[in-house]
Parts: C-alpha cells; sequence; structure tokens
C-alpha cells in the first residue's frame, strides 16, 4: 500500500518526462478515458460538484479506516485531472485526506486548473473530497 | 483614418505579447476588448500629473480633472450622436446601466418583454424589480421572432429591453423595427449595446431608441465604467438610483433637493481616470474608418465560419444573417471547456461556458458553447491558426 505521499511523487515523476504540453495533456486525457466510472446510481444531483463550465460527480465510500473515492466529468480534461486526485487520495485512510494539502498539482505545472477562474468544479471537488474524510474520520 | 490592420495592431502593446510561449492570438473581444496606447497613456498621464477629485474644488487640479472628466462626457455624447450631455449617465458599466433603468423606470408589476437571447445583466434586473417579464422567443437559426415580439407587444407593455447584438450568437437584432413597432403604441425601449459598440458606430438620435446601455471596456476602454444614455425627459422624470455625494443639491434632515441631470444618478467620487480613458478611447475609435471595419470583421467571420464548419462534428450556434463578431460553436465529442483548455495552451483565447446566457443554453438544448468573437484588429491569419489548432485540439480529444 502506497502512502498519499508517495502516490505524489510517483505523478511528478511521470510528468517529468514529459517535454512539452502537448504530451502532458495527452496524458491527462488518457487518463480521463481510463478512469473507471462512478457507477450511474451516483451521477445525480446529489453527487454533483459545481463548476460553471464542466461538471463532476463524486461519491465517497467506507472501507474499513480507509475512503474509497470514484467520480467522473463531463470534460475529458477535468476527468483526467480528477483521475490523478482519485490516484492519489482514494483508499487512503481518512484521517490522512483530510490533513494532507496537495502539492503535487502545481508541481507538475496545473495549478491553473486549481484557479478560481477555471470553474472546473476541481477546486470544490477538492474541498468536497476533504469534507467526506472529515466526516468519516470523526465517526 | 485607420483602415489598415497591420498599423492597428501596433496601436494595442498587448497584440505583440506571447502566451504560453506563443504568440497571442486573442479571439474573446466579446468579453473584453484589448486596448490601445493612448488608452493606456491617458490613464498614467491622469494620475502623474492632474488627479484630484472632481465637481467640488476650487483648486487648480480639480479644475483640470474635473473639465477632463466632462471632456469625456462630451466626447461619448458627439461619438453616439446625443442630443444633449446630461443625457449621458455615467455608471459603471452595462450592467449597472439596466440596473437603473431597472430601479427608477420601472415598479413592481409593469410588463417588461426582453427577449431569449439575453445576457443574465439584462434579464436579473427585471426580476429583482419583480415586473411581469415576457420572452420574446428565438428561433432556431438565433434570430428574435418578430411575430412573438408583436404578439407580445401592446399598449400594456411598459419597456422592452433588447439586446442590439447578441454576445453569444452573434445576431444584430431588427433593433430600427423594434422600435417604430413600439413607439407606435407609445412603448419605450432600452437597447443593451454592450456588444454592438465594439463593431459598428451607433447613432442613438438615428435609432431612436429611449435608453441604450453600454460598457467601455467591450470598446476598448477601461473596464469599471460605462454609460446609460437616456432621452432627457425620461431621465428628469425618474427618481434618483444612489444616494450620496455629488447628486444633490441640498442636504437637511427634512428634505433632500437633488441634483440635475446627469449628476441626479451619479452619486459619489467616480471612477475619474477611467473616464478620462474612455475619453481617450472613444478619440481613439473616431480614427477609425468604421467602414472598413465592419467589411473587414466581416471578412474574417465568413472565413471562420467557412473553415469551422468543414471540420467534422462542428456546429455553428447562431447562423443569423446579420451577425457581428460572434461564431459560437459546439462540437460532437468535445467539450467546450478542453478545448478551450487547449487553445489556450497554443497562445489562443477564447470564451467556453453558457457566456451569461443561461436561458439561452437551455433553447439551444446545450452546456455552454466555445466563443471565438473578433475585433477589427484581428486578422485572417489568426483565424487560420486558430482553425488549425482547433483540429488539433480535436484530434486529442476526440
Ligand atoms: C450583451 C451583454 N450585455 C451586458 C453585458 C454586461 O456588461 P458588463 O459586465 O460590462 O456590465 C455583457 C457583457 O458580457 C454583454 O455581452
Amino acid at each position: 500500500m502506497t502512502t498519499i505521499n508517495e502516490n505524489e511523487k510517483e505523478i511528478i515523476e511521470d510528468f517529468a518526462l514529459f517535454s512539452d504540453w502537448e504530451d502532458k495533456y495527452e496524458y491527462i486525457i488518457s487518463l480521463g478515458k481510463e478512469l473507471p466510472l462512478i457507477s450511474d446510481q451516483y451521477k445525480n444531483e446529489d453527487h454533483l460538484v459545481r463548476g460553471c463550465q464542466s461538471r463532476v460527480w463524486l461519491h465517497a465510500e467506507k472501507k474499513g479506516e480507509n475512503i474509497v473515492f470514484t467520480a467522473d466529468s463531463d470534460a475529458i480534461i477535468t476527468k483526467g485531472l480528477i483521475a490523478l486526485l482519485v490516484k492519489v487520495f482514494s483508499d487512503q485512510p481518512a484521517k490522512e485526506v483530510a490533513k494532507t494539502d496537495l502539492a503535487f498539482i502545481d508541481t507538475i505545472g496545473l495549478r491553473e486548473h486549481l484557479s478560481p477562474n477555471r470553474s472546473n468544479g476541481l477546486v470544490s471537488m477538492i474541498q468536497k473530497m476533504k469534507n467526506y474524510a472529515v466526516a468519516f474520520s470523526a465517526k | 483614418m485607420k483602415n489598415n490592420v497591420t498599423d492597428i495592431r501596433k496601436d494595442f502593446p498587448i497584440l505583440s505579447t506571447q502566451v504560453n510561449g506563443k504568440p497571442l492570438i486573442y479571439f474573446d473581444n466579446g468579453a473584453s476588448a484589448q486596448k490601445p496606447q493612448a488608452v493606456i497613456d491617458s490613464i498614467t498621464k491622469y494620475y502623474s500629473s492632474m488627479h484630484a477629485n472632481i465637481h467640488r474644488g476650487v483648486h487648480t487640479l480639480s479644475q483640470q480633472a474635473t473639465q477632463a472628466y466632462e471632456d469625456a462626457r462630451e466626447a461619448v455624447k458627439k461619438y453616439i450622436n446625443a442630443e444633449h450631455s446630461e443625457e449621458i449617465i455615467i455608471t459603471r458599466g452595462t450592467t449597472e446601466s439596466i440596473n437603473l433603468v431597472a430601479h427608477s423606470f420601472v415598479k413592481k408589476g409593469d410588463e417588461v418583454i426582453i427577449s431569449g437571447m439575453e445576457h443574465h445583466s439584462n434579464i436579473v434586473p427585471w426580476q429583482l424589480a419583480e415586473v411581469n417579464l415576457k420572452v420574446v422567443k428565438v428561433k432556431d437559426n438565433g434570430e428574435l421572432d418578430m411575430e412573438d415580439f408583436k404578439s407580445k407587444l401592446s399598449k400594456n407593455t411598459k419597456l422592452v429591453a433588447i439586446t442590439h447584438v447578441s454576445n453569444t450568437l452573434g445576431t444584430i437584432n431588427p433593433v430600427a423595427e423594434i422600435i417604430a413597432l413600439a413607439h407606435a403604441l407609445g412603448v419605450k425601449v432600452l437597447l443593451d449595446g454592450a456588444q454592438a459598440v465594439p463593431h459598428m458606430k451607433v447613432d442613438v438620435q438615428k435609432l431612436d431608441c429611449d435608453f441604450y446601455a453600454f460598457s467601455a471596456h467591450k470598446m476598448y476602454g477601461p473596464t469599471g465604467i460605462g454609460i446609460l444614455y437616456g432621452k432627457k425627459d425620461l431621465l428628469n422624470a425618474m427618481p434618483p438610483y444612489q444616494g450620496g455625494g455629488d447628486m444633490i443639491k441640498h442636504v437637511t434632515f427634512e428634505k433632500t433637493t437633488y441634483n440635475d441631470l446627469p449628476h441626479k444618478f451619479e452619486a459619489g467620487t467616480p471612477a475619474i481616470s477611467e473616464g478620462i480613458a474612455l475619453g481617450a478611447a472613444v478619440e481613439y475609435l473616431n480614427k477609425i474608418d468604421w467602414d472598413w471595419a465592419a467589411k473587414h470583421e466581416e471578412e474574417l467571420l465568413a472565413y471562420a465560419t467557412e473553415e469551422i464548419k468543414k471540420i467534422e462534428g462542428v456546429k455553428v450556434i447562431g447562423e443569423a444573417k446579420h451577425k457581428a463578431g460572434v461564431l459560437s460553436f459546439v462540437v460532437e465529442g468535445a467539450h467546450h471547456y478542453d478545448i478551450g483548455t487547449l487553445l489556450d495552451q497554443m497562445g489562443i483565447a477564447i470564451r467556453t461556458g453558457h457566456h451569461c446566457t443561461e436561458p439561452l443554453m437551455h433553447r439551444f438544448d446545450i452546456s455552454g458553447t466555445a466563443r471565438a468573437s473578433f475585433a477589427f484588429y484581428n486578422t485572417k491569419e489568426e483565424v487560420k491558426i486558430f482553425i488549425d489548432a482547433l483540429k488539433r485540439s480535436l484530434k486529442m480529444l476526440r
């Protein structure tokens, strides 16, 4: 079982291989295409993280001490970024998820996707992942 | 007269910068236009040598600043051919201009006609005013359904508030006909000119509209300032919008009397440097050969439309016969957010999303569009690069 930090490191190493934006985005897009879809029953209003342009659906489940996320988006790049977040946070101890600040997005040069103006729901999604984690670790 | 795009581009410093390592191609003019050096310089000059509060000082700086600010009002008056300078109310922008009319011209329960292609800023102020809203339908090609308009218009209508040019579809609405029909029944008309002024010279007397609202930042001027043109007799009869300094004659705790037009509607210290810079923008636009600009933009739009339609799965949203500067489209199998993100990597700025026209998105049953919007400083070469970049993006996405 790898830790959140190890997961982040792995992604940073993967991205270090890309020399231009095109390779980077092609990789993100391919991640988006691979992301295991959220089961249809959760793709509803209750699980919707509202962004003004692309929409994100997020579901969290408890697995022992761990928290498991599944997610989807109608935009493929957003979906690829979600795949990264899921990779880092999913199946990790809820209390770790709750207290970890993600650094990798900045490091791999995707910070613009988290700027308040991106309206892709990612910022709210991270917040929501943490909210779930806080709730789960409190139980 | 300026009628050469290579020379005009030199007036706009930002156009020769790079974004993400590529020469900037700025196709988000509908959201806000770039500024010529003259506008930028006027702001620096104002703060370097003339700043003081206006309309209140006896000292030299205040008088100079007041003069420069009022000169700008005069420049706008001439530019849109208003009859009187007090008909030019300086506001924060189109949004505030419309809110002012919604606050002071109509009252709860009045009947107001808008259209299905309005920007949120020409929808929500009327909802806040609790008027009885009637919405004119939009046809499949993005034109206003004039039969529907005629059926909704009556002597009971207090105001028709319609956009001159649609920010999402590019449709130029038949405003002369709308105004003639409304006036025949004694109904007043407000035009949202936010998307018209960047593309054409507007003559409010020739149009005979009762109110005309627009923003400086979309017509190559500064942000945070705009205009409400209103016919003098209507403005005189309207109560003030906000209270404060500048808008009063005398204040006592028993009774306050209001200032005359235009100051009655201009409470508080205004955006002085922006006002003066708006004057500089108008001065710049006075040098533009508008016949050339209209033809140039029409060519850009026609070329872009023709080329984009050749791409498989692309659908143009808004194909009205008369259009200005806007190309909205959706692509099968590619989300507008993804398209915008990849184009940005290639230095191309477009807008994606619902463009503050959510009801219009519902009308076309889409969640948003990608929108390229042009200005007179854009070129055919830029359109070509944009089309190639779009093809490249779609290859990655689909
Ligand atoms: C048609 C239309 N009306 C109103 C507005 C609002 O303008 P502002 O935000 O400058 O007040 C816009 C700007 O996007 C617009 O396109």
